[in-house]
Order: structure tokens, then sequence, then C-alpha cells
């Protein structure tokens, strides 16, 4: 998990796949939250590099596929 | 309201399913399950074996049925996010461990027992009840809970039980306050999921004890709907009920299912988390040194302990090819939780706790969209209730080898039934 410095990632979150476990939450508070009903919430789609660790844990952590860190070209 | 008629239960691939008596031989041999843990810290010991060799392991369950069991971290993963996972208890390749658990599973339809859309539809209505913010605000109240049980514990005379004087207290407190259910009797919910939570009950049994709760609860929703208070079977109360969006059956059901799944959870963990501590003086001597240590405590404390190892019971809708071996379509299969946490390839020396471990990727609660819904309730509430009981209780000690501790064995939530406990 460990990202080439520099590079950038950016968040997708599919609130119709999200389970509302609040993993990405855990993972990454400054890039994730839920709204009242539990879903999620993208905070910051474009990840800064210091946090691209945390935004690939909050991906792997994510139960139902719902949150992507994709890697612009 | 009226309710519907039930829906009939079509099997999307009986029209497929091969023949077993004409199915290849493709498995090691027929493993008897469930295994028994030969220290009721860690997974049975033969889950090593089949994580390791190539190819599924096929099981024999009580009811005769040979789902598959699948060990590997990434397969219990795969097996359990992928789309053809199937949860319904009505599938008659469903690998329930107890024949009574599998009649009142497909009967009652708790949302763990079923797919989308209907889970998601009633999953959504808990979510937001469990959220990061929302369990963060219930720490003091967990915390006046546990200063008050523990203060009750140290009253009784020793050897007291660190199940019934702390953890069930705590646990069942807990979760009744959350959903709004009185305290007038901590031992009720304890012997109503002795019953409904073992593999040795009948249907009948299981049946009868889910109608004494289910009479509760029922009461409940009537009082609550008229004059709502601030809790969550009062918030279903006055929403989905009352918009019509679930059946009161239905809706019982839900309740029950949380009310048990979130008092037995953690009523296990607690005592088997403290003796685990207990037994590891250099983890619990890092712990009273760093207190901020205790959220990763806690983590690694669920992925060593595993208790909810055999919750996940699945049936494969279509193939699904794992890195071990493919689940035929219409197989029913077990991802054994406590086997991927303790999969060397992702947690190194998995036989070794560490509350510093840096993996925290672990399954204890599961994995997919059934992922335990109340698991950042079960991680503050686990962790307040373990430092409360160590700050107040620091002479803590266990009366008996951990060999002689009698096990919950035939639980679908593996604990212990005492641990004597003086200080």
């Amino acid at each position: 998990m460990v990202t080439p410095t520099g590079s950038t990632l950016r968040l997708t979150a599919d609130r119709e796949v999200c389970a509302g476990a609040g993993q990405c939450v855990r993972a990454a508070p400054d890039l994730f939250d839920q709204d009242d009903d539990g879903l999620v919430v993208v905070l910051r789609a474009d990840v800064p590099p210091e946090a691209s660790e945390r935004a690939l844990t909050a991906a792997d952590w994510c139960p139902s596929g719902a949150v992507a860190a994709h890697r612009p070209r | 309201m009226t309710r519907p008629a039930p829906e009939p239960f079509t099997d999307p691939v009986a029209a497929t399913a091969p023949d077993p008596a004409a199915e290849p031989v493709r498995t090691h041999e027929d493993t008897p399950f469930p295994l028994v843990r030969s220290c009721p810290f860690t997974p049975p010991d033969d889950y090593a074996g089949m994580r390791e060799r190539p190819g599924l392991t096929r099981a024999r369950i009580p009811s005769g049925k040979r789902p598959w069991l699948v060990t590997r971290h990434e397969d219990v993963r795969a097996a359990l996010s992928h789309p053809a996972a199937s949860s319904d208890a009505r599938h008659p390749a469903f690998p329930a461990l107890g024949d009574g658990e599998q009649a009142v599973a497909a009967e009652l339809r708790p949302f763990i027992r079923m797919d989308p859309p209907d889970h998601t539809r009633v999953r959504r209505m808990l979510v937001g009840e469990f959220t990061v913010r929302r369990v963060r605000a219930m720490r003091p109240a967990i915390e006046a809970v546990c200063a008050e049980q523990v203060e009750y514990l140290l009253g009784r005379q020793t050897p007291a039980d660190l199940v019934a004087d702390y953890a069930n207290r705590v646990s069942t407190t807990v979760i009744c306050r959350l959903l709004g259910v009185p305290l007038d009797d901590l031992e009720f919910f304890r012997r109503i999921t002795s019953i409904s939570g073992s593999r040795d009950s009948t249907a009948e049994e299981v049946n009868a004890a889910l109608g004494e709760l289910f009479g509760l609860i029922d009461r409940l929703i009537d009082d609550k709907s008229k004059d709502p208070q601030d809790d969550l079977i009062s918030r279903l109360a006055t929403g989905p009920l009352a918009r019509g969006e679930i059946t009161r059956h239905s809706l019982l059901s839900q309740i029950g299912i949380t009310l048990n799944a979130g008092h037995e959870t953690s009523r296990n963990m607690i005592p088997l988390a403290a003796l685990a501590l207990l037994e590891h003086p250099d983890q619990m001597a890092l712990l009273r040194e760093d207190p901020d240590l205790w959220p990763g405590a806690v983590d690694e404390l669920l992925r060593y302990l595993s208790v909810a190892d055999v919750i996940t019971l699945r049936v494969a809708t279509e193939d699904i090819p794992l890195s071990s071996g493919t689940i035929p379509a219409g197989d029913g299969y077990i991802a054994l939780l406590g086997a991927a946490d303790h999969d060397p390839e992702v947690f190194p020396e998995p036989e070794r706790l560490d509350v510093r471990r840096a993996q925290r990727n672990h399954v204890a609660f599961g994995y997919g969209t059934h992922q335990c819904v109340g698991q950042n309730l079960g991680r503050l509430e686990i962790e307040i209730a373990l430092r409360v009981l160590f700050d107040r209780v620091p002479t803590l000690r266990s009366e008996l080898a951990l060999a002689d501790l009698p096990a919950r064995s035939s639980s679908a939530i593996f604990g212990l039934d005492e641990v004597p406990v003086s200080w």
C-alpha cells in the first residue's frame, strides 16, 4: 500500500452500494463522513499526497465496494 | 396495515444445480464441522492446514449438508463481497449449523439472513443509529454504565463471575438503552440468546424463546407508537412502520436480532479479551503505559479472538472463483472469519497477541454488505468495558486455568459460560 510520492488519488463513493459500516470514516476522517442516514459522504475527492495512504486504507476497509481510490491519468 | 402474503422463494440455481450423486470428487475429505477450539483464544487448529493446501475443504455439518469452508483472508473477503453470495436462509443449501436456526431464520427472516434489495431496505433503517459520529457521542453514557457495573462486580463475593456479574450486565444495558427496552431483568436476554443462539436447540425451542422476546418488543412498539421516546424502537415505530415501509412481523424480527446480536457479541468478547490481556502481561503493560494504544488493541483482540467465526453462512447463486478453488453455483459455504484473521499472509505471527499490530484489516465483523451494522458501537463498548475494569480492579485475576473454563461450544458466537475471577 505504498504510493509514489507526489501522485494524487481521486476518491469516488457509490451511495447506492454503501452499507453504512463507517469504515472509511475510521480510516480517513479527513476525507470521508457519514450523513445522518449513515451513508458515505466524500469530504475531499482530490486526495492530498500526505493522505494517500489513508485513502487507500479506506478503499481497502470498505466492505461493500462503495469506496474507490483512482489514480487519474 | 395489512400484512402481505409471504413472497414465494424461487431458487435461482435450482434449474442448473448438479445432481449430487454425479458430482465429481474435488474435496480433501468430509471434515466434521464445526470444529472445537483447543484454546479459548484461538480458532480451531485445523484451519491452518485448510488455509495452506490448494483446493477448498468440504465440511459435513450436523444436518448432513456439505458446505465448502473458505479460510484464506483474501478468499473470505472475496466470498463475502461477491454479488452471488446469498444469505437467504430459505435456500435449501443454506448451511445453518443447527436445524432450529435454519427453520427459524427462514421463517423470521432477520436482515442478517436476507439478500438485497430486502436486506438493503432494512439495513438502511438501522445504519444511521450506528455511525461513527453517533457512537462517539455515546461514550459518556457507556462509561457511566461500565462504572456502575464494575461497582456491582466489586460488591459480589469472590470468586465472582466476569460474564454474569459484569460483561452481560454491561452489554445488555447498553443495547437496551439504545433500543429503549426497560431493564427489569438483565438475565432475560441472556436466557433467550442461550437458546436462540445454540446449535442444540430445536426449532420449537427457538420459537418459544423468541416468542417471549417478540411479545416484549410488540408491547414496546405499541407503547412507543403512542408515546415516542428518544430511542431506536420509537424511531422505527413512528418512522418506517408508521409509513408502511416494513411489516410489524418483520420489524419484530429486525429488533430481535439487533438486541440479540448486540448483546451476545460484546458479552462474549469482554471476558475473553480481559483474560487474553491477563495472560499477556507484557501487552497489558503497554496499554497501561500508553492508553492511546487502546483502540488498536481492541481491533487486535477482535482479530485474535474472532468470536463470530462461523456466523457467515452463505449460498453461491453463481460460481464464485477464489484463490483456493471455485465454489460451484448452488452450494452452501461458510467463510470462516477466524481462519481469515489468522492468515499469516496478512497477519505475520497470527497467534501472537500484539496490541501494536499495524494490520487492522481483520474480518472479525465480517465483510461485504452484511458486515456488522453495530461494529462501531461494539468497538467502543469493548474498549470502555476493559479500561474501566482494569482501572478499577487492577489486581483482577482468573480463578481457573484457561483449559478449565467452560466454553459455549454450541453457540453461534464463541464465548465462555462462566469466568470466575478474584481481585
